[in-house]
């Protein structure tokens, strides 16, 4: 029983955890990008659609890994290159996600509100003998390391440090400023992706208009709580996992269902963020040119 | 002579970058709609007509335009500050919530409509205060705030139309307030009703705050130098959680406005389906018309015009009517670019090299 809630809890960490890894990534080179949630609503939805169109789950999963990065670059050429409002931008890219799959749902599948995955396509699963286990996490554990790695110990970490600090500095110093920020988005559009793909082809199993339903911005609430560690976003990735599974074991028990209607209940992924965040935030400290264009004097 | 020219420019650049804006959001839109195997031209004279082609139909722009005029006041009252609050839509939520509470009492004719009308703006605030706290107290930032509390107000609704306030005899619906409750329809057969004027009302009043009284004053100087002002002896917390509390009021009168003055229900679907996104709908509204209360009657207008439109596109062109929600979304994007005309000028001087 309580290894069941672990293991769901594990699996219910995916999708927040690998865009706030992606995030944290991004945000280290100065800026924020609160479009996460639009990102993993439209690969859930390329993801869905590609892997049915090829019946071929991995292409699915390639397909929400592409859009998700080609969804970061077009933030970054507006906000790095273009020096575009990023807050601006990331609504956009939400308020384009919402219309593109509400659009698409009728004008691809006929339906208005929800689309069924056909089973064919859904990732297959790890049987160990505690229960079966997604690729997905050990995928997100990989990356969660290999994003550490690239954060600490490459120089296109420091480049990315520098870049988020002063980029001036950086500038002087003969680092591409627009370039390396372009990759720092790209590669968190395309972890973001991965989980969308995640949410349609594997741990929903779905498509409707509101797939990710906040966790986009539970991600980056992770991501604040972390200070810009992947590692400490993935921890609290799993407690924000763990807390949606708690409230949906806890609807499906008709003792506790009688006593609390289920709405309550869903609610409770979105109250612990409101209370994490609130514990956590002073503390931190962001790169000190976080959300400012860089403009060449 | 020359601040007259000023003037002229202040006003025209802004207006010249939208309508680029809204340009690029209508193109992409055209290319959804030749991707999908509909007609683009077609669609968009049955959009226009839907939206702008009789007095019916601009009765219904108009109706539609009201609800997002007020949201997007909530986010610009909010930008004014230098806050990004998107918490319209979970306000509008709890102030449509309580509209269908007090509506569904019965009260004397008169009395009845402005209590329910004020303890929705009421319960919109209220519904603001947490996000404006944990910012002033705890720095947390207000989109993440915003949004959590977003969901835990469509749990709620949910859970209220759902259960406690469903109609017995029609369960799809909340109990529809009674009559007394109503506001009058300004065009038989259209849902126009006198929110119209309240909506115009707001925007007028909201101008006349931030531009002509102190706290206004205050708020705006917040948003522009927050150091400045505070170092001037400008209160940020007064100025936070006045932004939010006024912006509260009018994202639950949105809400409200969906419930006492949209025909002919007159009630809160169960699924939340005649008042979810009226809050991101104001987001776009409040973009495109730069935060300024009278810009965005202007593009209140448009968006009113665009969602009518779209239902007659969907009925003459077989297009989905969410096609909006793609131009909506590639028009704010634009929105972020800020040089948008002098890189179209670039490109043009390039061509012509």
């Amino acid at each position: 029983m309580i290894i069941a809630i672990l293991l769901s809890g594990l699996h219910a960490m995916i999708p927040i955890g690998l865009a706030a890894i992606g995030e944290t990534f991004n945000e280290k080179g100065g800026m924020f990008n609160i479009g996460l949630e639009g990102i993993l609503l439209i690969s859930g939805f390329t993801g869905a659609l590609i892997a049915e169109v090829f019946r071929n789950w991995a292409l699915g999963i390639l397909a929400g890994l592409i859009s998700g990065a080609a969804m970061g670059f077009i933030f970054a050429v507006i906000c790095a290159y273009w020096k575009g409002d990023q807050m601006i931008a990331g609504i956009g890219i939400n308020l384009f996600a919402l219309g593109l799959v509400s659009f698409s749902l009728p004008a691809v599948w006929g339906t208005w509100g929800y689309h069924a995955v056909p089973k064919l396509v859904n990732v297959p699963k790890i049987h160990t003998p505690i229960g079966s286990l997604s690729i997905f996490v050990p995928i997100t554990i990989v990356l969660c390391a290999l994003t550490h790695y690239l954060l600490h110990k490459t120089s296109l970490g420091l480049m990315l440090k520098a870049v988020g600090e002063n980029p001036e500095a950086a500038d002087v110093a003969g680092v591409n400023v627009y370039l390396v920020r372009l990759i720092g988005a790209v590669y968190g559009g395309a972890l973001c992706g991965l989980g969308g793909a995640y949410l349609s082809l594997d741990y929903l199993g779905f498509v409707t208009k509101t797939l990710p339903g906040g966790r986009g911005f539970i991600a980056l609430a992770c991501v604040v709580f972390s200070g810009l560690e992947p590692g400490l976003s993935l921890v609290a990735g799993l407690l924000f996992g763990f807390c949606e599974t708690l409230g949906l074991w806890a609807a499906s028990l008709p003792a506790i269902k009688k006593l609390i209607p289920y709405q309550f209940l869903y609610m409770i992924p979105y109250i612990a963020t409101l209370i994490v965040t609130a514990i956590a935030v002073k503390r931190r400290r962001f790169p000190a040119s976080m959300g400012i264009p860089y403009r060449r004097e | 002579m020359n601040r007259v020219a000023d003037r002229f420019s202040r006003v025209l650049k802004p207006l010249a970058e939208e309508v680029i804006a809204v340009i690029a959001g209508l193109l992409v839109g055209a290319l959804f709609i030749t991707v999908c195997g509909y007609d683009p031209i077609e669609a968009y004279i049955a959009m226009f007509q839907g939206a702008f082609g009789g007095v019916h139909q601009l009765a219904e722009t108009l109706a539609a335009a009201t609800p997002i005029l007020l949201t997007g006041l909530t986010f610009a009252i909010c930008v004014k500050v230098g806050l990004f609050n998107i918490g319209a839509e979970g306000q509008a939520y709890i102030g449509a919530v309580a509209a269908v509470l007090i509506g569904a009492q019965s009260f004397p004719y008169g009395v009845h409509l402005l209590a329910a009308v004020f303890v929705a703006m009421l319960a919109g605030a209220l519904w603001s205060i947490p996000p404006a706290l944990l910012k002033i107290s705890r720095g947390v930032h207000e989109v993440v705030s915003t949004i959590m509390l977003n969901w835990i107000a469509f749990y709620l609704v949910y859970y209220l139309a759902r259960g406690p306030l469903v109609d017995a005899s029609r369960p799809e619906k909340t109990v529809s307030v009674s009559p007394t409750s109503r506001f009058p329809i300004l065009i038989e057969g259209t849902t126009l009703t006198a929110v119209l004027f309240i909506g115009v009302l707001f925007a007028v009043a909201l101008y006349i705050v931030l531009w002509h009284t102190p706290l206004g004053y205050e708020m705006r100087s917040l948003g522009l130098n927050p150091n400045a002002s505070k170092f001037a002896g400008v209160s940020y917390n007064k100025a936070v959680l006045s932004a939010f509390v006024l912006g509260g009021f009018t994202a639950g009168l949105a809400g409200a406005v969906q419930i006492l003055g949209r025909p002919p229900t007159y009630a809160l679907y169960g699924d939340l389906s005649n008042i979810v996104n009226i809050g991101f709908d104001g987001l776009a509204v409040a973009m495109i018309g730069r935060n300024h209360p009278l810009g965005m009657i202007l593009s209140s207008i448009f968006f009113g015009g665009l969602y009518t439109g779209a239902r007659w596109m969907q009925i003459l062109a077989g297009v989905p009517l969410e096609l909006v929600r793609i131009i909506e979304g590639i028009i704010v994007i634009a929105t972020a670019i800020p040089e948008i005309i002098y890189m179209i000028k670039r490109l043009g001087a390039r061509r012509i090299a």
